[in-house]
């Protein structure tokens, strides 16, 4: 009973994972830009909500409403001002400007927030549990995180497949100049894909800092968790990351439970092995 | 006064990096016509359509549409003004099945007699494919499918690059065939093809092009297999 509540905490933990990796793999699929900044505006979002919470002294699940719009701006104009000039044959320009970026936003929040550790307060939600059986509850907030990860990944999913943005989204990914031909703005389709993934950059980053304390340099290691999800699932389809996420939240709650000081290492050692035998990932794109 | 052509080229060149590929081309295309620009492997048939589509920069000037300078517009707002291109190897999208193609061909959004139901009639082969991946196609069919993608754009001006590259004579015919319904509502047609006989007994006029360069032009009953022979070849 003891190791099924910890792989159920696992998976759990694993929606976030997938919620990091959701929106690194949905940039580096349509346009080819490995976003070093990722976890750093995963965070960014975090301070945000904190920002918005105080302000208005609302529910940081509520502040959502406020996060999402304002980070998916920050998404669209970032595109267009910054990353889309560096976009081109070679891969190393953006992976260079976004290294940069993530410098900036981590000094940045820490000129601006000092480095002291700080937390979402959700309320009552946070302790509520559902008892499932004898030895094995389930909390309501990563309950909540899950489904939210879920919610995410299938609504990608639907838009991908059955809306004209996801088709431009797609064809652009397939051929970035036939799409032209069409009358397809790369640098409109691009800026509409980084808001997207800052939409999505910010609801995981709300659920992270209501998960746990976040200070301004914990960025990278989320980086690190959302590349290793994409890298598990493979880039087929969204419901692989989600898998990836999932494989990797385990992988960690099994260390844990194992010894402590295992859990971080557990979750790599997992990655480089499926790396190692099965390097296109789980559900790799067909072609 | 001459009506203003559709498509006028003035003194176009053309660039890869250092390699000139166009030397002052300049051409009219006629509204409602069938113009074929023939010419061997190299001779800048292909850069002059990408250029005219926007995927290549050229001088404003140098391309006039309707009369407008276009030549320094992106393709996707040339593709807006009602250019479109169906390009050389069809280029499909892979990601999307076949009625996806065709759909995002309508993304510029002009209107027009084109719709899905029209270019299922046009080939219907596609509309029993619709939901198969575009990749799944045959060569003959994917040239299908790139041509109604085309159209779906409700364009006023269609090129189209080496459209029988690749595929069984009779595929070609079948193709051709259908030209006059294309053509029916008066598109103006640029045709793009190294096979000289399909060219001439479809277009009207005819452009010869020998190393970048115009080397003849005409009316295509005006002109001889031997001067095109000529022309084609440098000889």
């Amino acid at each position: 009973m003891e190791w099924l509540n910890t792989i159920v905490q696992g998976v759990l933990l694993g929606g976030l994972y997938a919620m990091f990796a959701a929106g690194l793999s949905l940039i580096f699929g349509i346009m080819r830009l490995v976003n070093i900044a990722h976890g750093d505006l995963i965070v960014l979002a975090a301070y945000v909500a904190l920002l918005v919470t105080e302000t208005l002294g609302i529910n940081p699940l509520l502040s959502l409403v406020i996060v999402i719009p304002v980070m998916a701006l920050i998404g669209y104009v970032l595109q267009r001002t910054i990353l889309n000039p560096t976009l081109g044959d070679d891969l190393l320009p953006p992976l260079l400007v976004t290294f940069g970026l993530s410098i900036i936003i981590q000094n940045g929040l820490l000129e601006l927030f000092t480095a002291d550790s700080r937390k979402l307060n959700a309320g009552p939600i946070e302790i509520a549990s559902l008892q499932i059986t004898q030895g094995l509850s389930i909390g309501l907030l990563p309950l909540l995180q899950f489904v939210a990860a879920l919610a995410v990944i299938g609504g990608l999913q639907l838009l991908f497949y059955h809306t004209a943005i996801g088709r431009a989204f797609r064809a652009t990914s397939d051929d970035h100049s036939t799409a032209q031909l069409m009358g397809l703005d790369n640098r409109h389709v691009f800026g509409l894909a980084m808001a997207l993934s800052l939409a999505v950059v910010a609801i995981a980053g709300v659920l992270l800092a209501v998960r746990t304390n976040f200070d301004p340099s914990i960025g990278p290691a989320r980086l690190i968790f959302g590349f290793e999800a994409v890298i598990i699932g493979g880039l087929g389809s969204m419901w692989g990351t989600l898998a990836g996420g999932i494989i990797l939240g385990v992988a960690q709650a099994i260390g844990a439970q194992l010894d402590p000081g295992w859990n971080l290492l557990a979750g790599h050692l997992v990655f480089l092995f499926i790396l190692a035998v099965r390097p296109q990932g789980l559900f790799p794109k067909v072609q | 006064m001459p009506e203003t052509p559709i498509l006028e080229l003035r003194a176009l060149d053309a660039y890869y990096q250092d390699f000139q590929a166009l030397f002052a081309v300049s051409l009219r295309i006629e509204r409602g016509s069938i113009v074929s620009i023939v010419g061997a492997n190299g001779a800048g048939k292909s850069t002059l359509l990408k250029s005219v589509a926007g995927l290549l920069p050229s001088r404003d000037d140098a391309i006039l549409l309707n009369g407008q300078p276009i030549g320094a517009e992106p393709a996707f707002r040339i593709a807006a003004r009602g250019i479109a291109l169906v390009p050389e190897g069809r280029k499909l999208f892979p990601s999307l099945t076949v009625e996806e193609n065709l759909l995002i061909g309508a993304q510029a959004g002009r209107s027009g007699p084109w719709t899905l139901k029209r270019i299922y009639d046009l080939f219907p082969v596609l509309g029993e494919r619709r939901d198969a991946p575009a990749t799944s196609l045959s060569g003959g069919q994917q040239q299908m499918a790139a041509i109604g993608r085309a159209l779906m754009s409700n364009p006023e001006l269609l090129l189209c690059d080496e459209i029988s590259l690749g595929l069984a004579p009779i595929v070609v015919r079948e193709i051709y065939a259908r030209l006059p319904a294309i053509c029916a509502d008066g598109l103006s047609v640029v045709i793009v093809e190294q096979d000289v006989v399909q060219a001439m007994r479809s277009a009207q006029h005819i452009y010869c092009l020998q190393e970048g360069r115009v080397t003849l032009s005409g009316a295509a009953g005006a002109l001889t297999r031997d001067q095109i022979t000529a022309a084609y070849f440098g000889v």
